[in-house]
């Protein structure tokens, strides 16, 4: 038997041996997308449409489909999840009902994407005829999303404390006045904070999009902002494949010369992008709570 | 008619089977302090919280008996508790502002009522915040967050908050037992400043609090009332056995 001073050391020098790993694991595939990606980038890069079999694409409309696609289906699901994430911690009694409810968002969050991106096919696209198009898209993100970002918002909900709940109420204020006037201004930050961190999750998304958005990029025509026209950027109902989906697509049956390049960048860009989110979220998260709870 | 506020009759309150609360009879007159002690777990809480229907809260709680404010049965079915809880107000053992600024704090349940004139919420700020005893330490920021404060102004902030919806009655629950003695004693000024406008009842587990502070005092047992009298007789001359010995500190 090792005496318990001993046994300690051991047990945190693994959990840090451990730690380190995922560390280094996580360095080192960063490091080596960002090293083949970054020499890639360019103005020029990052603005010009695609090309199937010429070098030289770009992936300025791929870029423009995410951001997009991702506004979209944040616009669609973040007042579904709200309303949901409310319902759930501050109303809803625990019962049977709730305890469905939270295991359909429980079984929701675990589905594959692959598998939500078929549903999406069958049902949007075939079912309900609207095609490969930002729209399709857009709804299977919703999918996808729903579930995490309700959980993350009641997560944001069940940091304020009870007794804020208790002064709101004694004060006079209604359940409701209680829940937007007292209790969602408390939980902006860290909601924010889930949000942002759900959309870099979206946006590195291929798999849903692959059967929904579908994987061609119609060029854009960036003068035109009608949105009922086909080169319009944002007319909902045109196809529009990613820069998640584009990586994939090159690296599957890309025939341009320059596939392995353009891939490397696209990655590049993504890990960029999905970084920026992460980053962006701390800052504003932290900031946000400072502002309301300091001078 | 008398000037009884309110009035609690044959009040029973059950937390699933178990019964915490076995029919308090208990009245409070307009104005002044009435001090709840008792051990811990002898139900002041609970029958503090019946009286603005925070209990509504907790699931599974069940009341029988009749609260009267002002006339009104505040279990009737037509009860508005949101009106209630305007007329009477609430403050926790816990410090509890809103993450916001000082001012905001004590405007806030007027605000949400729908008050935008700006000189009436500078003065309801001002005279809530100077009735709290808080006034003069806070005057010069009040736009900066109150979590800044220290947990007695804090306290005293959120006395103030009630104040400005200007309720009728001022419930307290153990309100000094998060804090430290000079804070305790400035929140007790502020009690004292308050009873001669407010009906004020306050939980306390500091006899000596009650005995400065309190113009009547009810001390309760195992879900039960004891004995309910003028401050100085219960700790002078109490009529029961029970009331002298935890006075006197044999138990509790
Ligand atoms: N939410 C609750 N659920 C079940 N029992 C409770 C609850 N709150 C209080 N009790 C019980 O009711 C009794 C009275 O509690 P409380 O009113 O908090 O006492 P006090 O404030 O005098 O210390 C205690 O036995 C306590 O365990
Ligand atoms: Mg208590």
């Amino acid at each position: 038997m090792m005496n318990p001073k001993t046994q300690n050391k051991v047990a945190i020098g693994t959990l840090y041996g451990v730690a380190g790993l995922v560390v280094l694991i996580l360095l080192a595939l960063l490091g080596y997308i960002l090293v083949s990606g970054l020499p890639q980038l360019s103005w020029h890069f990052l603005t010009a449409p695609a090309k199937a079999f010429l070098k030289g694409g770009g992936v300025g409309v791929q870029l423009y489909n995410s951001f997009y696609l991702l506004i979209l289906a944040m616009l669609i699901s973040f007042p579904i999840a709200l309303g949901a994430a409310i319902y759930l911690y501050e109303y809803a009694k625990d019962n049977w009902v709730t305890t469905t409810i939270r295991t359909a968002i429980e079984i929701l969050s675990s589905l594959p994407s692959v598998v939500v991106g078929l549903f999406g096919f069958l049902f949007f696209v075939v079912k309900l005829r609207l095609g490969f198009s930002i729209l399709s898209g857009a709804f299977a993100l919703t999918f996808f999303n729903l579930p995490l970002l309700t959980r993350s918002i009641e997560d944001s909900l069940r940091t304020i404390d009870t007794t804020q709940r208790e002064g709101g109420l004694a004060l006079g204020l209604s359940r409701w006045e209680t829940v937007t006037r007292v209790i969602l201004p408390a939980a902006v930050p860290s909601i924010l904070t889930g949000v942002i961190l759900s959309a870099g999750r979206v946006f590195g998304e291929a798999a849903a999009l692959i059967y929904t958005a579908g994987q061609s990029a119609p060029a854009l025509d960036f003068t035109d902002w009608n949105p009922f026209n086909i080169s319009s950027p944002l007319n909902p109902m045109r196809p529009a494949e990613t820069l998640a989906v584009h990586i994939w697509k090159i690296n599957s049956e890309g025939i341009m010369p320059d596939a392995k390049a353009i891939s490397s960048g696209s990655s590049a860009v993504l890990v960029l992008a999905i970084l920026l989110f992460n980053f962006a979220a701390r800052y504003l998260g932290k900031r946000l709570y400072k502002r309301l709870t300091s001078a | 008619m008398s000037k009884e506020i309110l009035t609690t009759q044959d009040l029973h309150l059950y937390y699933g089977d178990k019964e915490a609360l076995k029919g308090i009879n208990l009245n409070f007159d307009a104005k002044g302090i009435t001090a709840l002690i008792g051990p811990s777990g002898c139900g002041k809480s609970t029958y503090l919280r019946t009286l603005n229907r925070m209990n509504d809260l907790i699931p599974n709680v069940t009341i029988t008996g009749t609260i009267k404010f002002k006339g009104q049965d505040l279990y009737a079915p037509s009860a508005d508790t949101v009106q209630i809880r305007k007329e009477i107000g609430m403050v926790f053992q816990q410090p509890n502002p809103f993450p916001f600024s000082i001012y905001d704090n004590v405007i806030y349940g007027l605000r949400i009522a729908g008050e935008k004139d700006k000189e009436k919420l500078d003065a309801v700020v001002e005279k809530s915040l100077r009735q709290a005893a808080v006034w003069d330490e806070v005057k010069d920021h009040l736009h900066e967050s109150a979590l800044a404060l220290s947990g007695g102004q804090q306290q005293r902030v959120c006395i103030a908050r009630v104040l400005a919806v200007s309720p009728e009655i001022i419930l307290l629950d153990e309100p000094t037992s998060a804090l430290d003695p000079v804070s305790s004693s400035q929140i007790e000024t502020t009690l004292l400043n308050l009873r001669h406008d407010y009906t004020v009842i306050t939980v306390t587990h500091n006899l000596q609090q009650a005995s400065r502070i309190a113009d009547r005092t009810a001390f309760f047992m195992n879900g039960e009332l004891v004995e309910v009298d003028q401050t100085k007789n219960i700790f002078m001359n109490p009529a029961e056995k029970q009331t002298e010995d935890y006075i006197s500190g044999r138990f509790g």
